[in-house]
């Protein structure tokens, strides 16, 4: 029989909250006394867990993995999940900065929306979001130079700009729409979204690959056209195109991928002039 | 308050004071042969180390380029930080730590002063500013003049007291402590993409060399009768090869010197290196300590590797160019309008590559090679070679052959076949390392009231918790490491500010700074001549250019004796 853990903010937290120990890995084995005395930072206060939040311990069989339910007004809580190597932390409501950051396994599934830094620099498991996500998905913190290494994220709705920052591989996919420098400085990996995005997808990126589906405003002129692909493979899955390849950053002398939709893209079309002449 | 440390083992190697069991006295901030008892607050010190508090002479801790590097580097900071403490700010550390972090860290090791080693004459300010917010320690800036127009032409045309004038006033102005020279007019080549190779390479526009610049400044400082020699960093610093240009650096003030030291080689061991290009680097320590040896006209100090990842920055923009071009990494350059220029490059050094494990040899072998402790002063360029935090390393690499080879099975074999490092079996006495540390600093810098215990001396002491009676510094050298990281006590000025590496008061340590023996009116033809070039050249008017003595929290003017005028 497992223990499942439910976690309740106690009132509208309105300072920013660091609870780097909200994990399964900080959690598991401890008692309810213990696990309400693990310390938080609210503002520049040290203050107990369970000064912020109700914690309850429930009894379950359904279930092999630990399971934290994070519930409440979590908008200004920071790095829940960091560092997680196993278990499931579902949270009902909007969470703040940091989701899962150097996420190392388990699963995180968030009900509304994510703060900026969503799975930043994690390296293995799997983060779905059914709301928006802030900035820099997967983006390691700013001045280090090696993003989100592996794993999973999965935005159905959403996301801001510098998705995939510095991503070095592993999977990102949005469903909704992507914002500005999508893939920027991307040395591996993949990002696939299937709504539209603004433009310099790509910038300085030297590896991996950008799937867009819906529309793009324009290709940066680093990049040259390639060839038109029927389709392509994101993770484990095939997405059907047609698709302009294009290749680059060649600022950077790099050799990633945008795969850009060619029937959301009109404007693009007279590139299509370029393949006559190959 | 009054002081009594007692039971302690005291080494003072100024005065003679060799592992002794002594008490020592402090009334108002200085050592004194006797206090009252019944008043005195006592520290009991039975088995433990006492040596007068640490003097680094080179440590990048305030200025321009610090800061950018702090900018630079976001990650550097992510994972090191100072929480808000009763006696402390908040702050953040890494190889570029925040302005208060460096002086907690400085006083929990045990130093209480420290120089800021290279300061742009018109950004002397922002380094004032960031001095005044360094706690603790005393601390005081060395002002860039080796690519400095106004020095260039004035040595061109052979008008040393001129240049000595002019150098006086900025000292005086922008309260400097001593003349620091890097690259001579290399960083003024490099204006134009260019560099000088040598110490005969003409310099660019000016038709100067930087034989010239060097004998010119070394002239000056002689005629300042200024408390440090002329503080160099020397061309082709950095690049295979360049013992020569070290070696013929040191030849030509040779004839200059009087009974002082009148240069000072910094971060000697990136000027040792022997060899074509990078594949045959090898140490020319033996080189460097024999001449070294043999002549008493110069110092040096270390620049000692660590291996980990750093934060280089220095006045020598082309020297940064260089690393950003090894390593790839992101890089700043600075080129500060007449006066100088500068990059920073962060950099990590790696055990097992062949240039780092040679760099991090050739550091110890000069420190070994030569004889004389007083000649030779611990450093890492902090935080080129590595960050000030990791100096109890290299002590325990000096004063034990053990602690050396455990660290020399990890670098890289090839460094290891043609290194001189494992066959040397000298290990420093603890009088040698405190030399080094303490006496030989205080000794440089003109500091004859810090680096030793004696009365009238500042009561700046650090107290460790080892028995040296008892601890056997060559196989137990790892309790010296740790004793070294967190001073029992240190205590600045009479008060005991941290102990068992915790802060325990609020205390702002002095600035010194060099007061021009000159008469004001003596400057009157000088100020003219600069306004005309001032509204010309620079972005700012002289009138905004001298920084006043207020704005140095705890000011500590020193005064000096020119020949000059007298």
């Amino acid at each position: 029989m497992m223990v499942q853990v439910k976690i309740t903010a106690k009132k509208t937290l309105i300072l920013p909250v660091d609870a780097e120990v909200i994990t399964p890995d900080a959690i598991d084995s401890l008692s309810l006394s213990k696990v309400e005395s693990l310390y938080v930072w609210e503002g520049n206060r040290r203050r107990p867990l369970g000064e912020l939040f109700d914690v309850e311990f429930i009894d379950s069989d359904e279930d092999d993995a630990l399971t934290l339910w994070v519930r409440g007004d979590l908008k200004s809580v920071r790095r829940i999940g960091s560092h997680m190597s196993f278990g499931r932390i579902l949270i009902d409501g909007d969470v703040g900065m940091y989701l899962g950051e150097n996420m190392k396994g388990g699963m995180i599934q968030v009900k509304g929306n994510a703060g900026s830094w969503l799975g930043s620099d994690m390296n293995a498991g799997l983060i779905e979001v059914l709301g928006d996500a802030g900035d820099f998905v997967g983006a390691p913190p700013r001045g280090l130079t090696r993003g989100m290494s592996g794993g999973r994220i999965h935005v159905k709705g959403s996301v801001g700009n510098e998705c995939g920052c510095w991503m070095d591989d592993g999977v990102i996919i949005v469903d909704g729409d992507l914002g500005l420098f999508g893939g920027i400085h991307m040395r591996g990996g993949v990002i696939l979204t299937r709504g539209n995005t603004l433009s310099r997808i790509g910038a300085g990126m030297v590896n991996g690959k950008v799937v867009v589906l819906g529309n793009v405003p324009s290709i940066l002129p680093s990049f040259t056209f390639e060839e038109i692909r029927k389709s392509t493979r994101v993770g484990n899955d095939r997405v059907e195109g047609p698709f302009y390849m294009f290749s680059g950053d060649l600022a950077e002398d790099g050799k990633g991928r945008l795969y850009i939709a060619i029937s959301e893209n009109n404007h693009l079309h007279f590139i299509e002039k370029y393949l006559e002449v190959k | 308050m009054d002081l009594l440390i007692i039971n302690g083992v005291v080494y003072d190697p100024i005065n003679s004071v060799n592992g002794e069991r002594m008490d020592i006295a402090v009334h108002n901030g200085k050592i004194v042969g006797h206090v009252n008892d019944s008043e005195a607050k006592v520290i009991d010190a039975s088995n433990m180390l006492i040596m007068s508090g640490g003097v680094d002479i080179h440590s990048h801790i305030a200025g321009p380029k610090v800061n950018a590097g702090r900018l630079l580097r976001p990650e550097d900071h992510v994972n090191d930080f100072e929480v808000k403490g009763p006696f402390i700010r908040s702050g953040v550390g890494g190889s570029v730590p925040s302005t208060f972090t460096t002086g907690y860290r400085y006083a929990r090791m045990g130093y209480t002063t420290v120089m800021e080693p290279a300061t742009p004459p018109i950004k002397t300010r922002h380094t004032h500013d960031e001095l005044n917010d360094t706690p603790i320690i005393d601390k005081a800036c060395y002002i860039l003049f080796g690519n400095n127009w106004f020095v260039l032409e004035y040595l061109k045309d052979n008008r040393v007291e001129d240049c000595a004038e002019y150098v006086s006033w900025i000292l005086d102005a922008l309260k400097g402590y001593a003349v620091k020279v890097v690259n001579p007019g290399g960083v003024e080549a490099w204006g134009w993409g260019e560099n000088v190779r040598g110490i005969d390479d003409v310099v660019p526009n000016f038709g100067i060399t930087p034989r010239e610049i060097i004998r010119g400044l070394c002239k000056v400082n002689t005629l300042l009768g200024l408390p440090h020699s002329v503080h160099l960093h020397t061309n082709n610093l950095g690049r295979p090869g360049n013992y020569q240009t070290t070696l013929d650096t040191m030849r030509c003030v040779e004839d200059l010197a009087d009974v002082d030291p009148i240069l000072h080689i910094t971060h000697c061991q990136f000027s040792s290196f022997k060899g074509d290009d990078w594949t045959n680097l090898t140490s020319a320590a033996p080189e460097i300590s024999d001449y070294v040896n043999k002549h008493s006209h110069v110092t040096l100090d270390m620049g000692q590797i660590i291996f980990t990842e750093t934060t280089t920055m220095t006045a020598d923009g082309p020297h940064e160019y260089m690393i950003h071009g090894i390593s790839g990494n992101k890089w700043v350059n600075l080129d500060i309008e007449a006066e100088t220029g500068g990059g920073v490059v962060p950099y990590t050094y790696k055990p097992k590559s062949y240039v780092n494990a040679t760099q991090w040899t050739i550091g110890l072998e000069l420190a070994l090679m030569i004889d004389d402790p007083w000649k030779i002063m611990l450093s890492t360029d902090h935080p080129n070679a590595g960050p000030f935090v990791e100096y109890p390393s290299i002590m325990s690499w000096l004063i034990s052959k053990y602690a050396r080879q455990k660290s020399l099975e990890k670098v890289n074999k090839k460094t290891l076949r043609r290194s001189h490092l494992s066959d040397l079996d000298r290990e420093l006495s603890l009088s040698e390392l405190i030399v080094m540390t303490r006496c030989s600093p205080s000794k440089a810098l003109g500091l004859d009231k810090k680096g030793h215990l004696g009365v009238g001396a500042d009561a700046d002491i650090a107290i460790f918790d080892i028995d040296p009676m008892r601890v056997d510094t060559s196989k137990e050298y790892l309790k010296y490491d740790r004793a070294f990281r967190r001073a029992a006590y240190t205590i600045k000025d009479g008060i005991v500010v941290a102990r068992n590496g915790e802060i325990t008061t609020r205390h702002t340590g002095k600035t010194l700074w060099i007061k021009s023996g000159f008469p004001q009116e003596a400057f009157g033809s000088l100020i003219n001549e600069l306004r005309e070039r001032f509204e010309r050249y620079y972005t700012i008017q002289l009138d905004n250019y001298p920084i006043d003595e207020s704005c140095l929290t705890n000011s500590k003017p020193v005064f000096t004796q020119s020949s000059l005028w007298s």
